[in-house]
């Protein structure tokens, strides 16, 4: 099964993002900020990371540079998942490494969505 | 709901518009048809039914309006549209070359999307376009919904479903929390009130037709009636895109199938020889 990680200091993003990725087959790890997130991340390299911007520790982009430093680094399709809708916003997630950006709220038709642009889902 | 009054409000719905309403479509008609019982202040939809009975002119057609389908959205079961892309696009280039023009309908086109989504697959052919009258045309029978469309604002979930954010990026331009479609693209498209029950004629001939997700909703009698009218606003070797897994086998001899399963048909045109499809793969 694929394997994706979520990244969002709220417990309860965590859990709607996850139930939403394990209906699309796939299995969820979840992180509540980004240096946890890298650990997991060294562990084992999600192929899916979805990705909040504003959490303590070290927020997402931070996260996705470092990320992308990593051996195999560069293989997980990025989802950025934030509240943030300003162009600026997406334009620096997307030059730190995202590949896709969601605007919160969300619901599990936009997660497809991305996922199937991405080319995500079998 | 009455069973009489469900049975009224299905007839004036197949008189108007030719959609069908089935007897398990019951919750579909109190969800599309409650903000209208607000709005209007009936007492509910029985009272509103009554309304209707009375002769209001008004009211039969704001009911239609709140009763048509709007599901619609970007780049939607993106095959198709990739199909478009990759074969239809480049033939319509080698074969319209010496007009340099060609003419797309989107009927059924609800708020916009699927027009626009074609207007982004045209932009990004960048200067092999250049020069080109490419008119998308797109035609429903809701007025607000045509209004929608021509004003090309969208909301922050419209522009999740299907977009790339990239695509977002460059093709729209965000007012307060929703995106409006770029300039540049909301002119290529023009937006028509149409029923498709009347006479498609005075529209013209188009090149590559879309009627997806509308087909399912008529009778076959209907269905046969559009789906002739259809083949007779289009080019010879003109492409129709139908919705995923909408067979017209059986229902008209308009159109011969290239991929039943993504939805896209051939005009039929058998008293032409070595005619060539729009649909047909590129060679080489």
């Amino acid at each position: 099964m694929k394997r994706c990680l979520i990244v969002d200091d709220s417990r309860i993003i965590r859990r709607v993002a996850a139930k939403i990725m394990f209906e699309l087959g796939f299995e969820p790890d979840e992180a509540e900020n980004g240096r946890k997130a890298l650990e997991a991340a060294r562990v084992r390299m999600p192929d899916v990371a979805i990705v909040d911007w504003d959490m303590p520790v070290m927020d997402g982009l931070a996260f996705v540079v470092e990320l992308r430093r990593l051996p195999e680094g560069g293989k997980p399709r990025v989802i950025f998942c934030t509240a943030e809708n300003e162009v600026q916003f997406i334009e620096r997630a997307l030059a730190a490494g995202a590949d896709e950006y969601i605007m919160k709220p969300f619901d599990s038709e936009i997660v497809r969505s991305k996922l199937t642009i991405l080319g995500a889902l079998d | 709901m009455q069973p009489d009054d469900f049975e009224f409000l299905a007839r004036l719905l197949k008189e108007r518009s030719g959609l069908v309403l089935t007897k398990d479509k019951g919750y579909l008609v109190e969800n599309r048809l409650m903000p209208l019982v607000r709005t209007r202040r009936h007492r509910g939809i029985v009272d509103m039914v009554a309304a209707l009975r009375a002769g209001e002119p008004a009211l039969a057609e704001a009911v239609v309006e709140a009763m048509m389908a709007k599901d619609t959205g970007f780049f939607r079961d993106w095959k198709p549209f990739e199909h478009f892309r990759s074969v239809v696009l480049p033939n319509l280039i080698a074969a319209r070359r010496a007009r340099r023009a060609f003419r797309i309908l989107c009927a059924g086109v609800s708020t916009g999307q699927e027009a626009y989504s074609l207007a982004m697959i045209l932009a990004a052919r960048g200067d092999a376009l250049e020069g080109w009258q490419a008119e998308i045309v797109g035609i429903d029978l809701s007025a607000a919904a045509v209004a929608a469309a021509a004003a090309g604002l969208y909301s922050q979930f419209d522009v999740q479903r299907g977009l790339p954010i990239r695509g977002l990026l460059a093709h729209f331009r965000k007012e307060d929390d929703s995106w409006r479609i770029a300039e540049d693209l909301r002119t290529r498209a023009a937006f028509k009130t149409w029923n498709l029950l009347d006479d498609l004629f005075p529209l013209g001939r188009f090149d590559v037709v879309l009627c997806r997700n509308v087909l399912p909703y008529f009778d076959m009698q209907t269905k046969f009636a559009v789906l002739q009218k259809l083949g007779r606003s289009m080019t010879d070797d003109g492409v129709l895109y139908v919705g995923l897994q909408e067979p017209l086998a059986g229902v008209s001899a308009s159109f011969q199938p290239v991929d039943v399963r993504l939805g896209i048909y051939a005009a039929h045109r058998p008293d032409i020889a070595r005619l060539r499809s729009l649909a047909a793969v590129p060679a080489g």
